[in-house]
């Protein structure tokens, strides 16, 4: 099997650690990579616009029941929830969780319901303790954990609460983590049981 | 003669039991249990979003102590009080007044005009809900001066909410958010203007639901039951999974008069619906679609 999807969480800082490490990703990245990052409810659409400026990649913010494809880089709408179905997205302006709406724990729960181990989990700079939860379960799950190094990252709250959740996450420069993802992507997700394996 | 022992759960409240990853067999829960919850209560979740629903059932399967849907499903068709704790749980029922402001600044601009060609309007105000939303756009069309000849439609399926539509009273601690909401939804009076303190909320101004009609209606189940100019349905059908929306978009495009103009959530569209070619989309970003066919 190969991986059907990234989900990424961040919040403080967010936008320098996602260009960095979008911009290191080839523009045919074979997996769909969606986001989290929290903004004022208010926000207009200027992220995905200057995530857009850096990468190869095409991004877009989330609408509705978007397919999920590869080579697309998906930002969550302020003031949203997006969760992941199969193949596609849904949103929801269910009440905010832990404060965030986005929220990256609800993000990451539904992507392990979905895609569970087929789902790698990541999370960057950030100054609050949202996505710990949700990695954790992306692990139980039989998904794969990687988090900036704390010591790279330009907030550390948000990679040591979610090292503290998945010990066993990696730990991972931006530089590093887009080496891995790559490395990933081409040698597919844990073989598992009881589960047929379509080609 | 049985005598009827309330049972404690057992297991503590607390991480869920969700270590195994069963996607298949989880989905055949859940579609038994909606099932199950349609051909008994006549509630009818079965084309809901598929994830949302998912982590509403877990909350409650958390909070009560349970470890499965299947459990779940025990309590629900056995125990009608546990159905109506569901029922809420399902329901979401988050809005704000003036909820993206930039789209009443556009409804201003770009609809408004046309409606002003029109002797008399008919507004379908399809899950409005707690009614916020509706006198954000009653103040609005009052504003306008098209109040009196509007009649707005305000539908929802639970009477709950309606009935607190009605009364009008919202949240005194909402007001300065609302305050600014409106101001930048292009507002022209003094927001304060519309409403008085009381009964420990900010109470509307009756005459703002004059011409309201509140009343109940399914869009899973019910039909059209009019002919309108505008018809309003924002952050609704995100709900509905793709197929039960492409269902509603029928009957909304049935309940259009022709030129006739519809309103989708800021992050909502007509994308791959059936009716996608019979609207033009008047001032993008916003998702306010014309019927042109």
């Amino acid at each position: 099997m190969s991986y059907a999807l990234v989900v990424l969480g961040t919040s403080w800082g967010g936008l320098s650690a996602m260009t960095a490490l979008f911009a290191a990703l080839p523009q045919d990245f074979p997996i769909p990579i969606v986001t989290v990052q929290h903004r004022s409810k208010d926000s207009d659409r200027l992220l995905p616009q200057l995530l857009q400026d850096k990468t190869g990649l095409t991004v877009c913010e989330v609408e509705d029941k978007d397919a999920l494809e590869a080579g697309k880089v998906y930002v969550a709408p302020a003031n949203y929830h997006v969760m992941i179905e199969r193949g596609y997205l849904s949103l929801t302006t269910e009440e905010p969780v832990r404060f965030s709406r986005p929220s990256i724990d609800v993000l990451f729960d539904s992507a392990a319901d979905t895609y569970g181990p087929d789902t790698i989990g990541v999370i960057l700079t950030g100054a609050n303790e949202d996505g710990s939860r949700g990695l954790a379960n992306i692990v139980r799950r039989g998904g794969r954990a990687l988090v900036q190094d704390p010591k790279s990252a330009e907030i550390p709250v948000m990679p040591e609460a979610a090292l503290r959740a998945v010990p066993a996450a990696e730990k991972l420069t931006l530089d590093a983590m887009a080496r891995r993802l790559i490395e990933l992507s081409r040698e597919g997700s844990k073989p598992r049981l009881g589960r047929k394996t379509a080609v | 003669m049985a005598i009827q022992v309330a049972t404690a759960p057992s297991s503590p409240v607390g991480e869920p039991e969700r270590q195994e990853f069963k996607p298949d067999l989880e989905r055949i829960e859940i579609e038994l249990l909606l099932e199950g919850i349609f051909r008994q209560y006549g509630f009818d979740f079965r084309a809901y979003a598929y994830a949302s629903i998912r982590r509403r059932l877990w909350k409650r399967i958390e909070e009560d102590g349970l470890s499965t849907i299947s459990a779940l499903q025990e309590r629900v068709l056995h125990q009608p009080e546990m159905m109506e704790k569901l029922l809420l749980d399902l329901s979401i029922n988050v809005t704000a007044m003036y909820r993206d402001p930039g789209f009443y600044v556009t409804f201003r601009e770009h609809v408004v005009p046309l409606l002003r060609t029109y002797p008399f309007i008919r507004i379908w105000h399809a899950g409005c809900s707690t009614g916020e939303e509706v006198y954000s756009m009653a103040i609005l069309l009052r504003e306008e001066g098209l109040y009196d000849r509007a009649r707005i439609y305000a539908t929802d399926i639970n009477e709950v909410v309606l009935q607190r539509a009605k009364e009008g009273i919202f949240p005194l601690e909402r007001m300065q958010e609302y305050t600014d909401n409106y101001i930048r939804a292009g507002g022209k009076k003094s927001f304060s203007e519309y409403y008085t303190a009381k009964y420990g909320g900010a109470l509307f101004d009756q005459s703002l639901t004059r011409n309201v009609v509140f009343s109940q209606h399914n869009l899973v189940t019910d039909r059209s039951f009019s002919e309108f100019n505008v018809i309003l349905c924002r952050n609704v059908l995100i709900y509905f999974d793709k197929t039960l929306q492409s269902k509603v978009h029928g009957l909304f495009y049935d309940s259009l008069s022709m030129f006739g103009v519809l309103v989708l959530g800021s992050k909502e569209t007509l994308r791959f619906m059936a009716h996608e070619d019979c609207y033009q989309q008047i001032a993008p970003p916003e998702k306010i679609f014309r019927k042109v066919r």
